[in-house]
Formats: C-alpha cells, sequence, structure tokens
C-alpha cells in the first residue's frame, strides 16, 4: 500500500507543501493552535457558512490531498476523531442551558455530528462510496487507517481518502487543563523534552514535570494499491494494542510485530516515538530507549504539534516526508548519521498508555 | 478471505424490552414503546412523546453490574452486549481473538449535560466524573473492559447508520483474520441534546409516529441498544449450537445530497442496497423480508420508499420499520434491527409497521400491518440511513 | 417598513452566516430559496428561530414557511402584519 499523497492542517507551517518543517513554530504556554489558510481560496464561501473550524480544516486537508493525488473522486473516504466537533457541540450546549430549551438553531446541532467531516468531504465531491467515521480516542485514526487498508486488500477500493482531526476548544482546554493533562506554569514546545530528565536510575524519582501541551490538527492520506512515480512512502504495516500490562507487554507487542513482518530492530533506520514531555506517560519511552531501542535513533513530534489523541496521524505525515524528501528536519534533533538514507521508519506512540500503535513505512 | 460470517448470538434492550425475549414478545403483541417522556427533565417532556427504556439508572445498572453514576448509554450497551455474548454460548471466548465494535451518536452526553448547567455558570465548577466518559469511545471502553475483551475495540459513529457500519466492519476484520469473535452493534440514550436538536429540524411527530403512512408527521425518539457476536467460520464449527444465521450481504454508500436531508430519488439508498445484493451474490427477489429505516419523517419514508421501487420493481418483498416500536434509536437502531432481523430468520417471523393507515400514494407497496408466523423467511434485507448522507444496508442468510 | 427591511437582511446574513454578503446585495423582492439567494430547508428552520428571537413572532405552521420566506419584502409584510396583532 503506498502514500500518495498528503494534506496537513497543523501547528507548524505544513499546509501547503512548503519546505519540510525548516521553520519551526514556537509556541508558550501549554496550547498549540494550527496555522490555518484561507478557505475562500479552498472552499466555496457558500459552503464555508455550514461550515465550524474543525469541518473547514478538515476539508481543506482532505482537498490538499486529493489535489496532490490528482484524484478527483476517491473510491473511500474514512475519517478518525475523538473529540468530534466540539465548538458546534459547545455551542448547542450553551444556548440550551442558556435559553432552558427554546430558540435553539439546527446548524450547530447538524455540524455536531461526528461524520460530518467526511460527510462535507463527501458533499463537495458530490462522492457516493464508501464514507465512514471513526470516534474512538486514541485509536480514531488507527482504525479509520485499518478500514482503509482492508478496502484495500479487499480490493474495494483501489485508492482511499483516510484522514484525522481534532480541535481544541476554550471549553475542552478549560476542561482537559482541569483534568490534569496539560503543564501549569511557563513552557514553550520547543524545549518540552528539555523538561523531562531521563533519570540514570529507572525507578523511583520523580524526574521532569507533569502534563503535556495541547494541540490539534487535521491530516490526510490518499493510500492506494498500485504504486505511482510520486508516492511518498510504502504504508507496510499497522497494529494497535490496548491498555497493555506493562513494559514487557509492550515489548513483546512491538518485538511481534517486527517479527511478524520478518524484521527487527536493527533493521529500523529511524524509530519516531510519541514523547510528550510529561513525565508520567514519557517513562515508558524512556524505559524503551534503554531497551529494544537501545540501539536505535529516536526522534520525537508532539513538541511540533502538541498531544491530542489522532496525533499519530501527523507523525505519519512526518515519516512519509522524511522518506520521500531523504532528509531528517533539524528541529527533530536526529542524532544519527546524516548519510545514511533512512529507508524504514517505525512509529511507536501511545495515548494516556491506554491506546498504543505502531506503524512501519519504507520506501517505495 | 472469503470466508463466511456467522451470527452466534443476539442481545437487545429497548422500548418494548429489556432483553430479546421480552422485544419479540412485545413485538408478536403489537405493543409500542413510546410514550410520555418520563426520565428526562427536558422542558419539553409534555409536548413531545419518546420510547424510553422503561427502567432507571439505578435499575440498568444493577442489571448492568456497572455504578449508576455511569452514563445511561454505556448501561444499556453493556446489558445488551452481555445477554448477546451469554447467548452465543462460546464456552472459551478466551482462547479467541475478540473484538468489540460498537456506535453511538454522542457518547456519555446524559451526563455532559449535567455538567454544563454548573460549568456555564463557573468553569471551574461541574464534576469532572460526569465527562469523563462524554467521548463516543469512551462508553465503548467502559463496555469492553466490563467484558474482557481487548483485542480489538473501536466505536463508529455515523449517526443514524452507526451501528450497521460497526456490524460489517466486525464482519470485515473477521474475514481479513484479524479477529475470530466480534461483538457488534450499538446503544444510544435519549438526551435532551439530541431531543432538542431533532426538534430545531422540526421532524419530531407530536403524537406516535407513523412510518409509512400517507399522512405521517415525524419520528419518535428512542434508545436502547442492540448487539450481535459474529463468529468466523472455525470458530461457527466449535460450537454446541452450531449456527445457521450469517451476514451475507453489506454495503454503505453516500447520498452526497444534503447535510441530513435524503435525495427524492433515494440515490444512497439505492446504492447501499443494491450494493449489499451483489456482496451477497442475491436478486432483489430473493429477499423475503426488508426491515426497513422507516422513520415516519416525510423525507426518509419517500427517499427509501423511492429507492426500493427502483430496486425491487415488481417483486415487493414483505416489508415493515419496527420503528413505530421502538421508536428511532439513532446509534442503536442498526444493531437493533439486525437482531429483529436475524430472529426474523431464526423463528421465520415478521413485523408488523404499527399505525399505518393510508398507504403513501408515490409508492406501489405497502407494507405489512400484521405480525406474521411461519413466514418462509431466507434472506432478510435491514436499511439504516443516518445524516451525512450516510447509508448502510445489512443482508443476513439462513443456511 | 424601510427600516424594517434594512433590519431583516442584517440579521440574516448574520442568522445564516451568509459570508462576504453585504445587505445591499439582497434586493428587497428578491427570491430567497431555489434561486436567488439559494438558501435550503435548514436555512428556513434558522428563519424560523430569528422571526421567534428578534421579533416574538412564532410560526403557527411549519408549511406557511415557503410562502412567508419567499422574499425579505414578504417577510417584513409578515411581521409588520403579526406585530400589530400582538400589540
Amino acid at each position: 500500500m503506498y502514500i500518495r499523497a498528503t494534506g496537513n492542517i497543523s501547528p507548524q507551517k505544513t499546509f501547503g507543501h512548503l519546505s519540510f518543517l525548516n521553520e519551526p513554530v514556537v509556541y508558550h504556554g501549554n496550547r498549540l493552535a494550527c496555522i490555518e489558510p484561507d478557505y475562500k481560496e479552498l472552499i466555496d464561501v457558500k459552503l464555508i457558512r455550514r461550515m465550524s473550524r474543525i469541518i473547514r480544516m478538515g476539508v481543506a486537508a482532505a482537498k490538499e490531498c486529493l489535489l496532490e493525488a490528482g484524484v478527483k473522486m476517491p473510491d473511500a473516504i474514512i475519517t478518525g476523531t475523538a473529540y468530534g466537533c466540539m465548538e458546534d457541540t459547545g455551542v448547542f450546549l450553551t444556548r440550551m442551558v442558556e435559553f432552558n430549551e427554546e430558540l435553539l438553531t439546527p446548524t450547530a446541532f447538524i455540524q455536531s455530528t461526528h461524520n460530518t467531516i467526511g460527510a462535507q468531504i463527501g458533499l463537495i465531491l458530490q462522492c457516493n462510496n464508501y464514507n465512514n467515521a471513526f470516534v474512538h480516542r486514541g485509536f480514531s485514526f488507527e482504525s479509520a487507517l485499518l478500514d482503509g487498508m482492508m478496502l484495500l486488500k479487499e480490493k474495494e477500493a483501489e485508492n482511499v481518502l483516510v484522514g484525522a482531526v481534532d480541535e481544541i476548544t476554550n471549553i475542552s482546554h478549560t476542561i482537559l487543563n482541569r483534568m490534569g493533562l496539560y503543564k501549569q506554569g511557563p513552557v514553550s514546545n520547543l524545549a518540552l523534552f528539555k523538561t523531562t530528565v531521563i533519570p540514570a536510575r529507572l525507578s523511583g524519582s520523580e524526574a521532569g514535570t507533569k502534563g503535556t501541551i495541547a494541540g490539534e490538527g487535521a491530516s490526510f492520506f490518499l493510500l492506494a494499491n498500485e504504486p505511482s512515480d510520486t508516492d511518498y512512502a510504502k504504508l507496510d504495516a499497522l497494529a494497535t494494542f490496548y491498555k497493555p500490562k506493562g513494559i514487557p507487554e509492550i515489548e513483546d507487542q512491538i518485538l511481534s510485530f517486527l517479527n511478524h513482518h520478518s524484521i527487527t530492530c536493527n533493521d529500523i533506520e529511524l524509530v519516531i516515538t510519541g514523547k510528550n514531555g510529561d513525565n508520567r506517560s514519557d517513562q515508558i519511552f524512556d524505559q524503551l530507549a534503554q531497551s529494544i531501542f537501545s540501539k536505535n535513533q529516536t526522534v520525537n513530534y508532539k513538541n511540533l504539534c502538541g498531544e491530542y489523541p489522532t496525533s499519530s496521524a501527523f507523525a505519519l505525515w512526518m515519516a512519509a516526508h522524511i522518506i520521500k524528501s531523504e532528509t531528517i528536519p533539524e528541529i527533530l534533533e536526529y542524532g544519527g548519521p546524516v548519510e545514511k538514507k533512512i529507508k524504514r521508519i517505525l512509529i511507536y506512540n501511545h495515548y494516556q498508555g491506554i491506546h498504543h500503535s505502531l506503524f512501519l513505512i519504507s520506501t517505495c | 478471505m472469503s470466508q463466511s460470517v456467522f451470527v452466534a448470538g443476539t442481545g437487545a434492550i429497548s422500548a418494548i424490552g429489556n432483553n430479546v425475549a421480552e422485544c419479540l414478545c412485545a413485538l408478536e403483541n403489537g405493543q409500542a414503546g413510546m410514550g410520555k417522556m418520563f426520565f428526562s427533565n427536558s422542558a419539553h417532556q409534555e409536548k413531545i412523546p419518546v420510547a424510553e427504556v422503561k427502567l432507571d439508572n439505578d435499575d440498568l445498572a444493577q442489571l448492568a453490574a456497572l455504578p449508576a453514576t455511569k452514563s445511561r448509554t454505556a448501561l444499556l450497551s453493556m446489558i445488551a452486549a452481555r445477554e448477546a455474548i451469554n447467548n452465543a454460548g462460546i464456552e472459551n471466548f478466551a482462547e479467541w481473538r475478540s473484538g468489540f465494535i460498537s456506535a453511538n451518536s454522542v457518547g456519555g452526553m446524559d451526563k455532559t449535560e449535567k455538567f454544563f448547567t454548573e460549568f456555564l455558570a463557573d468553569n471551574q465548577n461541574g464534576k469532572l466524573r460526569d465527562v469523563v466518559h462524554h467521548e463516543c469511545g469512551s462508553v465503548t471502553e467502559l463496555v469492553a473492559d466490563g467484558l474482557g475483551i481487548k483485542n480489538y475495540i473501536t466505536t463508529i459513529s455515523t449517526a443514524c447508520s452507526s451501528s450497521a457500519n460497526s456490524i460489517f466492519f466486525g464482519a470485515r476484520l473477521i474475514k481479513n483474520n484479524i479477529l475470530d469473535v466480534v461483538v457488534a452493534g450499538g446503544a444510544d440514550a435519549i438526551t435532551k441534546f439530541t431531543l432538542n436538536g431533532f426538534n430545531t429540524l422540526m421532524i419530531l411527530d407530536d403524537d406516535f409516529c407513523q412510518p409509512f403512512d400517507e399522512h405521517r408527521s415525524g419520528l419518535n425518539l428512542g434508545e436502547g441498544a442492540g448487539y450481535i457476536v459474529l463468529v468466523s467460520e472455525k470458530v461457527a464449527a466449535s460450537l454446541k449450537k452450531k449456527p445457521d444465521v450469517m451476514l451475507s450481504g453489506y454495503c454503505n454508500a453516500n447520498d452526497a445530497y444534503h447535510q441530513t436531508a435524503s435525495s427524492p430519488d433515494g440515490t444512497g439508498s439505492f446504492l447501499a442496497m443494491s450494493g449489499a445484493l451483489k456482496k451477497s451474490g442475491l436478486q432483489p427477489a430473493d429477499i423475503d423480508y426488508i426491515n426497513l429505516h422507516g422513520t415516519g419523517t416525510l423525507n426518509n419514508d419517500l427517499s427509501e420508499g423511492t429507492a426500493i421501487k427502483r430496486l425491487f420493481h415488481p417483486h415487493y418483498p414483505k416489508m415493515s420499520s419496527t420503528k413505530g416500536f421502538t421508536g428511532h434509536t439513532l446509534g442503536a437502531s442498526g444493531g437493533i434491527e439486525a437482531v429483529f432481523s436475524v430472529l426474523s430468520l431464526l423463528y421465520g417471523i415478521i413485523y408488523p409497521n404499527l399505525r399505518l393507515q393510508t398507504p403513501m400514494k408515490e409508492l406501489p407497496f405497502i407494507p405489512v400491518t400484521d405480525f406474521i408466523k411461519n413466514a418462509p423467511v431466507k434472506h432478510v434485507l435491514t436499511n439504516s440511513f443516518g445524516f451525512g448522507g450516510n447509508c448502510s444496508s445489512l443482508i443476513f442468510s439462513k443456511l | 417598513m424601510d427600516k424594517l427591511i434594512a433590519d431583516l437582511k442584517t440579521q440574516i446574513i448574520a442568522q445564516l452566516n451568509l459570508q462576504d454578503i453585504k445587505p445591499e446585495d439582497i434586493g428587497d423582492d428578491q427570491p430567497l430559496f431555489v434561486e436567488g439567494l439559494g438558501l435550503d430547508s435548514i436555512d428556513a428552520l434558522e428563519l424560523i428561530v430569528l422571526l421567534q428571537q428578534q421579533y416574538k413572532i412564532k410560526l403557527s405552521n411549519a408549511d406557511e414557511g415557503p410562502k412567508v420566506f419567499r422574499s425579505v419584502k414578504t417577510m417584513a409584510e409578515y411581521i409588520t402584519a403579526h406585530q400589530s396583532r400582538n400589540v
């Protein structure tokens, strides 16, 4: 399966195929926000009015992807979102409470339905093909991707548009902040990993600080069965596992995954991990860096896009671009030999220690 | 990859019964579940009839063996999912690769609404535990954890077609040799959010709904949960009670017409039904019964009816909407109606389309209005059509 | 009536999130639905709420919608007729 095209709106300058993460954007505080294009240039004004921000982000990223792929009508449109259309949900709930269920308008309600992003893409393209939406926390993107991969394998589709979108709103940020997800006090995204110190001993000490930084994004991919001249990379495999009992099980899952594809850690030139600066959840990555990944070059990505349940889509975008461009952006602080070609990348991420995912991609 | 997927168990809870047997009894006796709103403290309590499950959260929690502080959606989901698993009677369940593919439309919104009232007054107010399960996926995990399923868990949310999509996604996971056993379906509880949302669309009937009637004037919201247990050929062969119903066809298509309304010529519905037939290798004339989406809205019933006319003319099978009994259970409707479809095959029964007084003038067929027993039912088609033009059809067949 | 029509145009633009349209772009007699402004069924529901919210008028029957909302002028006429009855 080939990643033929991508479209990505994120807190970095990723939309519009600018230089690959050459000008990293700095944020201060625990909330990153997407750098958004002028939607009027991409979407008919008459349609924009029916789209709240998250829908615009999704539609724009999807359109960019399809344009790059040269595909007018994908055989399937599959989206993943953990929170759905939060702004609209908030608007409708607020009015419902403030006006005691009177004088409510339908637009916010309709737009709050979780499959609206994919539905709007389908509507704009007049696409009658398969259209599905997964709304499952840290597995939302992975489920959408698996659905797309199965369609390709089943030959029900020759190409599939798969993407993930999540937004952060004032309301959601306030609530998640109250839940203790985010860093308090001064923090800068590009210094995120410097707040977590890898201890010499692996247990006991309270090294680093708690909390991460909030992120958001809309990342789309056009996957195809047949190769083309302009593909980014091959998507070799995807696996997920849920609530593993501890490090040994995580190591086991990762090694079995690689073994199933007849490779070992030695065959991976680059590992992308989902460290997020929260010392509670980064422990897993720190320990793996000492064990199964001890001989691997590892880079992280959540200092660029922040933490959100579908951030692995950003990681996949980044991996695809690393393979195609044959460069690794300086901001990733890759410590390996510069001349070594990256032929195979493993992405390993987890969300809150509950949702773990593995992606294997390689050169075409 | 072309292995068959069998249905080994069913579970359901709705306004007409707290389990499959009770639902069947009500279906046979023509006992619909709609009435005045009881469990909600909505401002519309007096005006809008709904089809609520007849148990409060404390009773549901007891049945579900979950705390009563959890979302009603989770409680309903757990009850039906566990019934399905027990019904399947897979003795060595833990040895198989199992999955839980659920669906819901608004997650734990019943709790979120409660939180929001306090939160709006002061954003440091409101109990966080009330929003912990706000997300659709969180409700699913609550149930998956209780059922001990962890190989694969996910949630689909495509409005009213959600649990139909869950079911055939689950089947495909088996066909692709990723899982051996899948509990698939969906759940939804009535929430003020949903009630008010549908009210703003002016598609609620202020009386009991009349699907496919010329004078229909909207839907009644319902709630509940419905799950089926799908198994691979290998698992089926190992069971004492050999399943003889399979999921033989499925298809999802998009109407691509409007955000909420269905196209006049029923494009999405037509494509979903014909795609499901193509997948099953059946002809329209092979279908013995259609469980209609049949919400009772002016738009859906005409659109769906038109699509049926285009596809089935002149061999119209018997058909009915069971939403006249259960109301429209949104994210659960595909699942509950899949259960009814499987039961139709197992027992040779066809359900009546309630409160049909005047057939629709545009359609050359009339849904059945009596409960039919000893019906030669071999293939059943069930439709679920949702907002965003999301249209899904499933076909169940008896061996 | 002129002030009402002018107010209505501004309110419609706001309620329906009609970006890039100014009040002067909407003709008094211009059809609002299907042709003209090209509004749809969801917009009709929004306009029903607008009538209630801004003018305290509840459309007694949704079927009246197409007639009442045919143009800004017909909306203004309906409002004027019903407001004087309410007083």
